[in-house]
């Protein structure tokens, strides 16, 4: 049958009431600046004529009719690519508050995210909305018996960590009498700026997070360390000291890997760790991607590629992909690069093998933790499905792990490093002290420190989540130098810094009430509830409610 | 809180002595219970000889203690030498059903007499295991709380005073040369005879007072050692011996590095010592064993040294004092007061957090050992 042509819709027009996010203009306020539309990042913004009827009536006159008035109005986008993300960008910008956008429950544009044949893809993380599982735990085992709680402002804590293979301790002292080589060790701070590759970050955005970790070690003496991700670093930080609060990571695709090993002879200091990836928790069993449009004239040098060509890194490389074989070639290959004084581990997405991965490590000398990244992570770019559904999530995961080193007695030996969700919700303290009392010597957190210190605006209702999309509204995840310009290092810097001053006192918080000052309370499952019966019974902690 | 007291003496003198000095600090506890721990023992009515082991402990039945007696004697081939019957009126305490306090002296089996010193020690502690779990498997009918030579233990539920006057131990037919006691039970767990302090491993003992509430995690780590005598804790100051143990038999380190082990310096602490690189070494592969309590140990050694430690926080009191050849321990100075009276008060020591204090062997003086010194061994520079 032939469809009738008077009626403009197509089987994917949408109207904005289909999309997750409405725009709702006031045009009674809206002085018509237009900096609305040119902040918009994803272009949804469109002024356009409209006519108004001016119905008159003048009761003295025979006259009849109306007047009609053209006014500039705004119209919102409702193309899929096009549609509003809600990231607030113009509500902010708008001076007369003239425009903002309105979260729509009801909308059905996923039904039609899939122009010319693509499965939606976006970046951020998954799009769960509520308490995550971590936010239920709850600690404790509060002191008060024979011993009151300690006072969190006065007392003296001691907060890091270990990064790098701990050698059972008869194994140490005999190679301490004989001479023999003993495993790089970092103490650090166990919260940890998770891999987010210098390529994904803006120069400006990466710069800020460099000085914030440079200020935090050398000023405030919290001994933040931050990974970079596959990408490489700028050949000046591999020459300078800061190089020391690096943990540079190889991937699959080995990007930036060339200037990294032209830069050894050079190199002032060793950096924090290597981190090879193996997989990770929001796109576990992909490569990476970085799409053209960010790879600017600078990444493509730091990476060694051209400029403005897509950069897929190989799910499976030959080199890496087996982790057995990779727990032989890399790890030895990498701890010899840096002469066995750089710690190098592997980081792994959350799966039902993690423990079979571990105990591979554990039959290693040279591996030295593993960091295990649960499904809640967040990523530059990658398939919705993935994201939302594909992975495992980090508590059990991890918890597994630690209670099968507890019975191997090697619990002190492969420290175990979780990420994946950790302050999804803003508690991010809260969240890693839970995971650290499961059993993780330490958390990498990525998103939470985009959103603290530079104010990410993707939360888990799918508002933003445009970062593989080079447009990011804040300039955090963009290498268009328009865009990134909007980001002030300086100001990033002083926001890790606090955010990682708050950390600091948020962890004494919960250690003084649990009577822990002198050392990290890691494996302390004793001191954590959950209301949760099943959850409590699957982590082997106490049952509250 | 509990109360410590611990007194050291070259002549022998009676366990009721120590318990007159835990009644002047019974503010402190609850009567829930008192662990005793004599060593160097001397018994009126007979003459011991040093490498004999002595099992000590509580049945409740006649037939756990026939059990034990299968055991010991046709199972394993001990001989009894000699058994200490204790004078026993229960009506001073709660517990009834205490079939038979018993402390006995045996013979080791001819055939051990080939074995070397080590194996002797592994064979006595996994003896005194099997009773135990014996004891656990028919209901807690058999209490072992030591098999060792020269070691005298006694667990009760009450007030000392009261476990002395029931056990009749002041009538002078036992007596040592360390003496030390605890009162009060654990407090976080349930109430329990093996949970009075102290706590005893291949001669390694200690007490404590203070929570330890780094106990879950140094607890599941020492169970993964694969050492048989990592076992029990049912109570959380039980690990304080253990790690101790662990300090002394298994990395064979010297006492003073108990301190590094359980509360070690901070890094700028360590750039200054002359052995840091080592003791930041040791701290990283020992950081597990870091006790979080506030917590002051006291312990002895099989040769008849005590010691005493505080914590990081040092917010536990304890007092050192005494004259050559007497020395008390105790958590209140009113306890040293009534084990030693008559010394000079204005040489009692109280630790800091840098302090072990080492009373050795021969009880001339004390040790105030600082954990920024020099260790004394060459094996750990
Ligand atoms: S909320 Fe963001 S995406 Fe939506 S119209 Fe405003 S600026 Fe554009
Ligand atoms: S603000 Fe930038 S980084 Fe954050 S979700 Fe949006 S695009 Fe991504």
């Amino acid at each position: 049958m032939v469809p009738i042509r008077s009626v403009t819709s197509d089987p994917g027009s949408l109207s904005p009431n289909d999309l997750p996010w409405i725009i709702e203009h006031n045009e009674d306020r809206c002085t018509l600046c237009g900096k609305c539309a040119a902040v918009c990042p994803v272009n949804t913004l469109k002024l356009s004529y409209m006519r108004k009827r001016m119905p008159k009536i003048v009761l003295s006159s025979s006259e009849r009719g109306s007047s009609y008035k053209t006014f500039v109005g705004i119209r919102q986008n409702t193309d899929v690519g096009q549609r509003c993300i809600g990231c607030g960008s113009c509500a902010m910008v708008c001076p007369n508050a003239a425009i903002h956008p309105i979260h729509n429950k009801t909308d059905r544009y996923r039904f039609q995210n899939t122009k010319k044949g693509e499965a939606p893809t976006r970046g951020g993380r998954r799009n769960e909305p509520g308490p995550s599982l971590l936010d239920q735990i709850s600690f404790n085992r509060i002191s008060m018996l024979t011993d009151p709680a300690l006072d969190a402002g006065r007392h003296e804590f001691s907060l890091n960590t270990l990064l790098g293979r701990v050698l059972p301790p008869e194994e140490f002292i005999r190679r301490q009498t004989t001479g023999e080589w003993t495993p790089p060790i970092r103490e650090i701070f166990p919260f940890i700026i998770g891999s987010m590759s210098f390529g994904a970050l803006s120069p400006n955005m990466w710069l800020g997070l460099l000085q914030g970790v440079a200020y935090c070690n050398e000023v405030l003496g919290i001994p933040v360390v931050m990974a970079t991700g596959e990408g490489g670093c700028p050949p000046w930080v591999l020459k300078s000291p800061f190089l020391k609060y690096i943990i540079l990571q190889i991937a699959s695709g080995y990007f930036g890997w060339d200037e990294i090993i032209r830069a050894i002879p050079e190199m002032q200091c060793d950096p924090a760790a290597i981190e090879i990836k193996y997989g990770q928790g929001a796109k576990p069993g992909d490569g990476g991607l970085l799409m053209w449009y960010k790879v600017s004239k600078l990444i493509a040098r730091l990476r060694g590629v051209p400029e403005g060509v897509d950069l897929p890194s190989p799910p499976v490389h030959q080199t890496l992909y087996s982790i057995e074989e990779s727990v032989m070639k890399m790890i030895q290959t990498m701890s010899m690069a840096f002469n066995f004084k750089v710690p190098v581990y592997p980081k792994i997405s959350g799966s039902n093998s993690a423990k079979s991965v571990l105990n591979n490590l554990v039959r290693n000398p040279y591996a030295s933790a593993l960091m295990i990244d649960g499904i809640d992570g967040g990523t530059g770019a990658a398939y919705n499905i993935s994201m939302d559904a594909t992975g495992h999530p980090i508590a059990s995961n991890l918890r597994e792990c630690y209670l099968d080193l507890c019975a191997q007695g090697k619990q002190n030996e492969i420290p175990l490093f979780a990420a994946g969700g950790v302050g999804k919700n803003g508690n991010v303290t809260q969240n890693g002290m839970a995971l650290i009392m499961l059993g993780a010597s330490g958390v990498h957190m990525g998103k939470y420190i985009m959103q603290s210190a530079a104010g990410c605006l993707g939360n888990e209702q799918n508002r933003c989540n445009a970062c593989n999309l080079g447009i990011c509204p804040k300039g955090i995840t963009s290498q268009n130098p328009k865009i990134y310009r909007r980001l002030d290092p300086d100001r990033v810097a002083e926001r890790v810094a606090e955010t990682f001053m708050s950390i600091k006192t948020e962890m004494k918080k919960v250690m003084a009430p649990l009577g822990r000052s002198q050392s990290l309370p890691i494996g302390m499952s004793d001191a954590l509830g959950i209301g949760n019966k099943d959850a409590a019974e699957r982590l082997n902690i106490r049952y509250v409610c | 809180m509990c109360r410590l007291a611990l007194k050291t003496a070259t002549t022998p003198f009676s366990p009721y002595c120590v318990l007159q000095a835990m009644e002047t600090m019974q503010e402190g506890y609850d009567g829930s219970g008192l662990g005793l721990l004599l060593r160097g023992v001397e018994f009126k009515d007979f003459s011991y000889r040093s490498p004999d082991p002595i099992l000590s402990g509580v049945a409740h039945t006649e037939e756990a203690l026939n059990r034990l007696d299968q055991y010991m004697l046709q199972k394993k081939g001990f001989t009894k030498k000699y058994e200490h019957e204790f004078q026993v009126d229960l009506s001073e305490i709660a517990a009834t059903d205490r079939y038979k306090y018993f402390t006995r002296v045996y013979q080791i089996p001819r055939h051990w007499n080939a074995y070397s010193k080590e194996l002797i020690e592994h064979e006595l502690m996994m003896t005194s295991l099997h009773l135990r779990k014996d004891g656990a498997d028919h209901g807690e009918d058999l209490s072992i709380f030591s098999f060792w030579p020269d070691v005298v233990m006694i667990k009760e539920i009450d007030w000392p005073l009261a476990v002395g006057r029931a056990l009749s131990l002041d009538d002078g037919r036992i007596k040592a040369r360390v003496i030390m006691a605890q009162g009060r039970q654990n407090t976080n767990y349930g109430v329990n005879l093996h949970a009075c302090h102290p706590f005893f491993l291949q001669g390694i003992a200690t007490m404590t007072n203070g929570e330890n509430t780094a106990f879950l995690p140094i607890k599941e780590w020492l169970e993964g050692r694969d050492f048989p005598g990592y076992t029990g804790y049912q109570s959380d100051s039980e690990v304080f011996a253990h790690i101790l143990h662990y300090v002394i038999r298994q990395l064979k380190l010297p006492l003073q590095t108990y301190k590094h082990v359980i509360t070690p310096l901070n890094n700028k602490e360590l750039a200054a010592h002359p052995q840091g690189e080592f003791l930041r070494g040791l701290r990283d592969v020992c950081r597990r064993l870091i006790i979080d309590g506030p917590n002051a140990v006291i312990g002895t050694l099989p040769d008849e040294t005590c010691l005493l430690v505080m914590d990081a926080k040092k917010m536990r009191p304890a007092t050192v004092g005494g004259k050559p050849g007497e020395w008390a321990i105790a958590s209140e100075m009113c306890g040293v007061d009534a084990l030693v009276p008559d010394r000079d008060r204005s040489k009692d020591f109280q630790p800091m957090r840098e302090h072990t204090i080492i009373i050795p062997p021969d009880r001339q003086e004390l040790e105030i050992w600082s954990q920024f010194d020099q260790l004394p061994q060459t094996q750990a520079a």
